[in-house]
């Protein structure tokens, strides 16, 4: 069944219509991508991308919800072969009970397996993005029809699907890499610092001893507290470090939303001043001195999933999530932009600071060695000016923003963020020759270099 | 593809020799460079409009024909221009003609003139852009209306009865396309000194095209259905509307 939606990013901004299809096997899946209707198809799972990355004005999008089986666990490899609609929350709630868990996570359960490869994301861990954990996938192009793709056969094609925001095929099955964990808890260290500064340093010197590391950082503090922030971070928890009262619960994974944002929230409840008191009661909870507890998954790799439709709490006008990194070196980039945050009294929530120490392999991928920084801000013109600003320090940094966050880049900047974009040009260009893979990030920012000018 | 902060990729002008269109499509194209096409009568009389598009930093500024009261040219018209140049993130339909109010009392084709550019033409050329709008399903179509059709006064109301009209074809047309992607905003400035009011005594709360540009662009960004410039002209047609027909006819305005 067909029909016509209005789709918007998870950011609720520039919102098109298209005709979403629900396929539920291959072959629907086959004859959708390789003969959509003029204004072409891309694929969507969760709609958790910020921007305009799974939304296709006037053409089709394919919904991935009706692929959702959990086809295989291999426990002699550790590895789990899923449909694409599958979510993490599901993965989660089917592996964790068996003890093993996805090697990447990102800082919410409700994004797809399709969309975690063709965003490649990552999360807390820094040592490696969620494609690179992937053995292999089936994929549905319009050159090829479907078939499997592994790094090893065709590296190009699978590094172009990687980070390709969907605009080389339809993934509709994946096989995953699994660590083994004795629980489904994390011991976590939480700590304030003083500032920005003294935050990086900490995390340089002690991130080694964790797997997982982020810093929450208050963008409305300014002057000596310039980037104040709560570190918080942790390893997954061996049996023997539960309480005992936890011990016969060890792998339980019962996550529970807890509240729902109401549809009816108006544009300016986020202002400086709600924003400034909330920041302020999080940095306070937070201990003045390192302080360990075990906690589970959810609080400590999605807190914000507690609340459904959080993002309603911006009003109609959404939101946009700002997110660059910067090599390592380039530390003052970082604090640019926090003073000019601090400066213009944006009203953002906390800002995410993390490290990376690997680059994506994906050819338009966006992890690289570096500090990243993101942030969620109140849509606004006059954010225009000053995001454009940033970004042509982080491009001198030879940093880049992320895609799947991003919903306003000016297009003219993404050949310098990403210097392998037109080796994916070319690959995706064998994939889809007819151009017939599009979405309204492609049209904006001419991604896939066919000077289509938006039609 | 208009961005998340309401920044414009590509413009479409009917009426590109329009002030108030030109003051807008300058401030549209100052950041992200924008594409756009000039439709006027005379697509020559566009040429210093062009120079001043690209120096404002338009990435493209083409001029093309376009009669408002060609009626059978329209659909053509809009195919031509939406193929060669693909989608438009905004449509600003910014012709009119004042006209000569007493001529029009007297001479029926003086009349029909003003009425069939304001009223007829834009209907005309209207259905086939909404056409595209909607197969493209995004973008927004701006029309410069008037307060002149809020209440219409003695002194100008052949003009003032086509916007009353046109301005009432788009609040349906406002409501048709609510969940389709594309926004629709109707635009209300008072009087605006432009070419086409020159010569003409200023009324109270009189602005300038850049005002009314930048009230325009404002509007879009904030997904407005309505637009008045300057703001307290809401307030003042609110009250003009409902006086009793005996003391607003007593008004030195009407």
């Amino acid at each position: 069944m067909a029909a016509p939606e209005l789709l918007s990013g998870w950011g609720r901004t520039s919102p098109t219509l298209a005709t979403v299809h629900r396929p539920d096997d291959l072959e629907q899946i086959v004859s959708q991508v390789t003969a959509p209707s003029p204004r072409g198809v891309i694929a969507r799972g969760l709609g958790r991308s910020y921007g305009d990355a799974a939304q296709n004005a006037g053409g089709d999008v394919l919904s991935c919800s009706k692929l959702d089986r959990v086809l295989a666990i291999d426990v002699e490899k550790g590895t789990v072969t899923v449909e694409s609609g599958v979510s993490l929350d599901t993965l989660l709630r089917v592996l964790l009970p068996l003890g093993w868990f996805p090697m990447v996570i990102p800082g919410t359960s409700y994004v797809t397996v399709g969309g975690a490869i063709a965003s490649d994301i990552h999360g807390k861990f820094r040592h490696g993005s969620f494609a690179d954990y992937v053995d292999r996938m089936r994929i549905v192009t319009p050159a090829r029809g479907a078939y499997m793709l592994e790094p090893e056969a065709d590296a190009n094609g699978f590094w172009a699907t990687s980070g390709g925001m969907g605009l080389t095929g339809v993934v509709t099955e994946a096989t995953l890499k699994l660590q083994s964990v004795e629980t489904s808890r994390i011991v976590c260290d939480t700590e304030r610092t003083n500032d920005v500064d003294d935050c990086m340093e900490r995390m340089l010197e002690r991130d080694h001893e964790y797997r997982y590391s982020v810093a929450w950082i208050d963008c409305l503090a300014s002057g000596g507290h310039l980037g104040r922030a709560v570190l918080t971070r942790g390893n997954h928890a061996t049996f023997d470090e539960l309480p005992v009262s936890d011990r016969s619960t060890a792998r339980e994974y019962v996550p529970r939303t807890l509240l729902a944002a109401p549809p009816w929230i108006p544009n300016g409840l986020l202002n400086p001043v709600t924003v400034r008191a909330f920041n302020e009661l999080w940095f306070r909870r937070a201990p003045r001195t390192t302080h360990r507890v075990v906690e589970g998954i959810k609080p400590f790799f999605f807190p914000l999933d507690s609340v459904r439709d959080w993002n309603r709490i911006y009003g109609p006008r959404g939101f946009v999530q700002y997110q660059f990194v910067v090599p390592f070196g380039s530390e003052q980039v970082v604090r640019t932009a926090l003073e000019r945050f601090s400066a213009a009294r944006v009203p953002t929530f906390l800002a995410v600071l993390k490290r990376f120490e690997h680059d994506s392999r994906s050819l338009i991928g966006f992890p690289m060695s570096g500090w990243t920084l993101a942030l969620d801000i109140p849509a606004s013109p006059r954010l225009a000016p000053l995001l454009d600003g940033l970004d042509e320090l982080v491009v001198e940094a030879g940093g880049r923003v992320y895609l799947t966050k991003d919903s306003r880049l000016r297009p003219e900047l993404l050949a310098a963020m990403y210097p392998r974009l037109d080796e994916w040009r070319s690959t995706r260009a064998a994939l889809d020759p007819d151009n017939l893979l599009r979405s309204d990030m492609d049209r904006r920012l001419d991604l896939s270099g066919a000077g289509r000018r938006g039609s | 593809m208009r961005d998340a902060l309401g920044e414009m990729q590509s413009v479409l002008v009917l009426g590109g020799t329009s002030d108030i269109a030109l003051a807008t499509v300058r401030r549209i194209v100052a950041r992200r460079g924008a594409r756009v096409v000039l439709a006027a009568r005379k697509p020559e009389a566009c040429e210093a409009a062009e120079a001043e598009l690209r120096a404002a930093g338009a990435s493209e500024v083409h001029s093309v024909a376009f009669d408002a009261t060609d009626f059978a040219s329209h659909e053509g018209f809009v195919r031509a221009t939406f193929d060669r140049c693909g989608d438009f993130d905004l449509v600003l339909v910014a012709f009119g003609v004042l006209g000569d109010q007493d001529r029009a009392e007297r001479d029926p084709a003086a009349a029909l003139e003003i009425v069939q550019t304001n009223f007829t033409g834009t209907v005309s050329v209207t259905v086939p852009v909404v056409t595209r709008l909607r197969a493209q399903g995004h973008g927004a179509l701006v029309l410069l209306s008037s307060v002149a059709g809020e209440r219409v006064r003695r002194s100008n109301f052949v003009y003032g009865s086509s916007k009353a009209g046109i301005d009432g074809y788009y609040q349906g047309l406002a409501a048709s396309l609510a969940s389709s992607g594309v926004h629709v905003m109707i635009v209300r400035p008072g009087f605006v000194h432009t070419k086409m009011t020159d010569g003409l005594k200023a009324a109270p709360l009189s602005v300038t095209p850049d005002e009314v540009a930048d009230a325009v662009v404002r509007g879009l960004a904030l997904g407005r259905g309505i637009v008045w410039v300057p703001p307290a002209m809401r307030y003042v047609m609110a009250v003009l509307r409902h006086l009793p027909v005996a003391v607003f006819r007593r008004l030195p305005i009407s």
